[in-house]
């Protein structure tokens, strides 16, 4: 049984109430200081007369990253979880199927000739459905073209030849990977998104999360959002990562103790030396799927690899923070990772996880590598990297779609390390798998009728995306098996779910 | 323009079209008014927790008179549903192209309510052909509304004529986006209601300044529903819009 290898109990952080897994309550957090201070009374025998903290205005109690950045942005010293503030928003980002919305309700409540809080704050990435006949999809970017037009947006990534994704300069391709490749990504800052995939941003240790079109409307003319400040959950993932497993199977591992409702409301913080050594593609798989688990947001703390990325890209300023040693965290959970074995999630649930080799007997009809969960480019590389070390041919039908032009262009032209100089473009055609295809969403919502690699019919699928409820990729019967990449491109070899061990050693 | 959504007094049954501004159905015991609020839900603010949850027998609201017995009941069948019904089974992704900026397109999210869930479930929250659901009421398990941060979802149950939901519990996303739109009244329940109606009961929710109660005249069952909670200032002024308006944060729409 997978729950026996790890070494997690979920214990609850010493300041917070044994049974409550809410946040601590205010008056309690107050007594509880009062009492500590009573007690040294008795110890020292010269001490300074005690005031409570209201009186002094400056004590103040340790607070989490999540809790840091969502005071700065309220421009108050101190929140604590369950405080609901008015919050400065840093980047708002839309896609082509909420934007219209989004606008729509905007000039219903601010005016037909209102603008925008800040037309350099807001970025507009099409990338949901794209390369389709479907006429109401294609209507959505143009009137995205349109209010970016008005509204002197400075960041639309626009497509207008659907036949030539490469025709098109701007485009960019999933939004939360491009948000990142495009440096819109940048610690302790405030992203919001109308996705529900937004979370993937807190990988930079920012406050990212997903909402919908109307509070996307309310921040377009506002910049600003009511928000409640959630609790925080804290997951320690010490050990070395196997060379087997990657950031997927740690988050599917996780969703599959805690459950698709274990993290409502709260956020979802990651560390330890395992989080340390991942690179910031990893740790966006990580938090991308937090809102599978009902979190309201994923924070990592930045480190040197954070600020290598988001420099790279961009010359805005930052500032992170880090959650105080005194903080109070909800719960916390600890993972030995080297004891942890590639998972899957069966259909039809993220959290029905089961071990990828106790599936060695589903015989699957497809393989999906793709999406803003599982199609970045080291995505692609590790699906690679496992289909050169066997030397087959895959045995079902494999489909591939880069998540953005840039990773399309990174299958195409990046070497594969120890693969002889092979690009995975290379590797992917010889192992037999289709050819890369045009970068966007893709299948893993569905989508219109004609989009590449949707289940029209009941098929068996093992894919890289984030979700797996019926109908997920279109057909109602169709069952997803929700997968790292190794373990897809495992399973693409041997026609049935595989853990990637049986290639890679 | 058309407005796209509706604002919330839409979703109440109310005989009135114009929104009261003395209209105020929840006003926990225990809820502060201030300058803030949030979407969530009463099982996790926990001042809610500590609200009375004696709910008045109904005999007692008939005094209150009957326009605000109106506006603070909901009538009707209820189709039932069960655990983590996300998103994607409320409205299928590929409708999400439709956005109900006009009567036409409304009606057609609406006609699509719920037509995610898989084949076998019967019946349907919609008849094919239909616009609008016979069900006004929809009860479920926990984690309703998991998924997607997209509004089809409370948009097309509003759309099909359901006006309230109860909940064991909501996945926050949804539950937030229920309250910002005003689409469908977002309800909790204390216990599995879901495991304890059937789809087609006929039931009645009454809302109190403490809670709700829900009964199945069907069974003849009565539950009780937890109070709003932080969420109930931002309903009771119309959604986040109003609300806004209403705190001073943002002026009233200039007529372009």
């Amino acid at each position: 049984m997978a729950s026996s290898v790890i070494s997690s109990s979920p214990f609850l952080c010493k300041s917070s109430q044994a049974k409550d897994l809410g946040f601590p309550k205010p008056s309690q957090i107050s007594v509880h200081r009062c009492q500590k201070r009573s007690i040294s009374r008795k110890i020292v025998s010269v001490m300074a007369p005690q005031r409570s903290s209201s009186s002094t205005g400056s004590v103040k109690t340790g607070m989490t990253m999540t809790e840091k950045i969502l005071a700065k942005a309220a421009e108050k010293s101190q929140v604590v979880p369950g405080d609901n503030i008015w919050v400065n928003v840093d980047v708002l980002m839309t896609h082509d199927v909420c934007g219209p919305g989004a606008f729509g309700i905007f000039k219903r409540e601010f005016g037909e000739k209102a603008k925008v809080w800040d037309p350099e704050k807001i970025v507009v990435i099409p990338d949901h459905y794209i390369f389709t006949t479907d006429q109401r999809a294609n209507r959505n970017v143009d009137i995205m073209r349109e209010h970016c037009r008005e509204q002197n947006i400075k960041y639309f990534y626009d497509i207008t030849d659907l036949g030539d994704f490469r025709a098109n300069p701007d485009y960019k391709g999933v939004c939360h990977v491009a948000l990142a490749q495009e440096g819109h990504c940048r610690p302790g800052e405030v992203l919001l998104g109308t996705d529900s995939h937004t979370c993937t941003a807190g990988a930079f240790g920012q406050f990212a999360t997903g909402i919908g079109n109307t509070d996307a409307g309310f921040v377009l003319g506002t910049g600003k959002i009511l928000l409640k400040v959630p609790p925080t959950m804290r997951f320690i993932l010490d050990g070395e990562m196997p060379s087997y497993l990657q950031a997927k199977d740690l988050i599917l591992q996780i969703i599959g103790e805690i459950s698709v409702a274990g993290a409502t409301y709260k956020t979802m913080e990651f560390s330890g030396t395992t989080i340390e050594s991942l690179t910031m593609e990893e740790r966006m798989t990580l938090c991308n799927m937090v809102v599978e688990a009902g979190g309201k947001n994923g924070v990592i703390p930045p480190d040197a690899t954070t600020f290598n990325y988001v420099e790279n890209r961009t010359s805005v300023p930052f500032e992170a923070v880090y959650s105080d040693g005194n903080a109070s965290f909800a719960a916390d959970y600890r993972f030995d990772v080297s004891k942890l074995e590639p998972v899957v999630a069966k259909p039809h649930s993220p959290d029905n996880r089961a071990l990828a080799r106790e599936c060695k007997d589903v015989k699957i009809d497809r393989v999906y590598i793709g999406s803003c969960t599982g199609g970045k480019t080291e995505d692609f590389m590790a699906a690679a990297k496992l289909l050169h070390a066997a030397g087959k041919q895959v045995k079902v039908p494999t489909f591939l779609v880069p998540a953005t032009q840039k990773v399309w262009m990174d299958v195409y032209a990046l070497p594969v390390p120890g693969a002889d100089g092979k690009t995975c473009a290379q590797i992917f055609e010889e192992a037999g798998c289709d050819t890369p295809t045009s970068p966007s969403c893709g299948a893993c919502l569905g989508g219109p009728a004609d989009t590449y690699a949707r289940l029209n019919e009941p098929q068996v699928c093992v894919s890289t995306t984030n979700r797996n409820f019926p109908g997920r990729m279109g057909h109602k019967e169709g069952q997803i098996y929700l997968a790292s990449p190794y373990t897809a491109a495992a399973s693409a070899l041997t026609g049935h779910v595989t853990d990637p061990r049986e290639f890679l050693q | 323009m058309a407005s796209s959504l509706p604002t919330f007094s839409r979703a109440l049954p109310s005989s009135s079209s114009k929104t009261s501004p003395s209209f105020i159905p929840f006003r926990s015991p225990s809820l502060k008014i201030t300058s803030s609020a949030s979407f969530l839900p009463s099982s996790i603010s926990l001042s809610s927790r500590r609200a009375s949850f004696i709910i008045p027998r109904a005999t007692a609201s008939s005094s209150e008179g009957s326009d605000s017995l109106a506006k603070t009941t909901f009538h009707g069948l209820c189709f039932v549903l069960k655990d983590n019904i996300d998103t994607d089974q409320i409205i299928p992704a590929d409708k999400a192209c439709i956005f109900p900026s006009n009567q036409q397109e409304r009606d057609e999210i609406g006609s699509n309510a719920l037509s995610g869930l898989p084949d076998s479930h019967k019946p349907r929250f919609v008849e094919p052909g239909e616009i609008k659901s016979k069900y006004s009421i929809i009860v479920a398990g926990e984690n309703f509304g998991c998924g997607s941060s997209r509004e089809h979802a409370p948009v097309c149950l509003g759309a099909a004529g359901a006006k309230a939901v109860v909940a064991q519990t909501y996945a926050r996303i949804f539950f937030r986006n229920s309250v910002a739109t005003g689409e469908v009244f977002p309800l909790e329940s204390e216990v599995r209601v879901c495991d304890e109606c059937t789809t087609g009961d006929t039931v009645t929710i009454e809302l109190r300044d403490s809670g709700g109660l829900l009964t199945n005249h069907t069974t003849g069952k009565q539950y009780k529903l937890k109070a709003i909670g932080d969420a109930g200032p931002v309903i009771d002024a119309g959604g986040i819009f109003a609300y806004a308006r209403k705190v001073g944060m943002i002026p009233s729409p200039s007529v372009a």
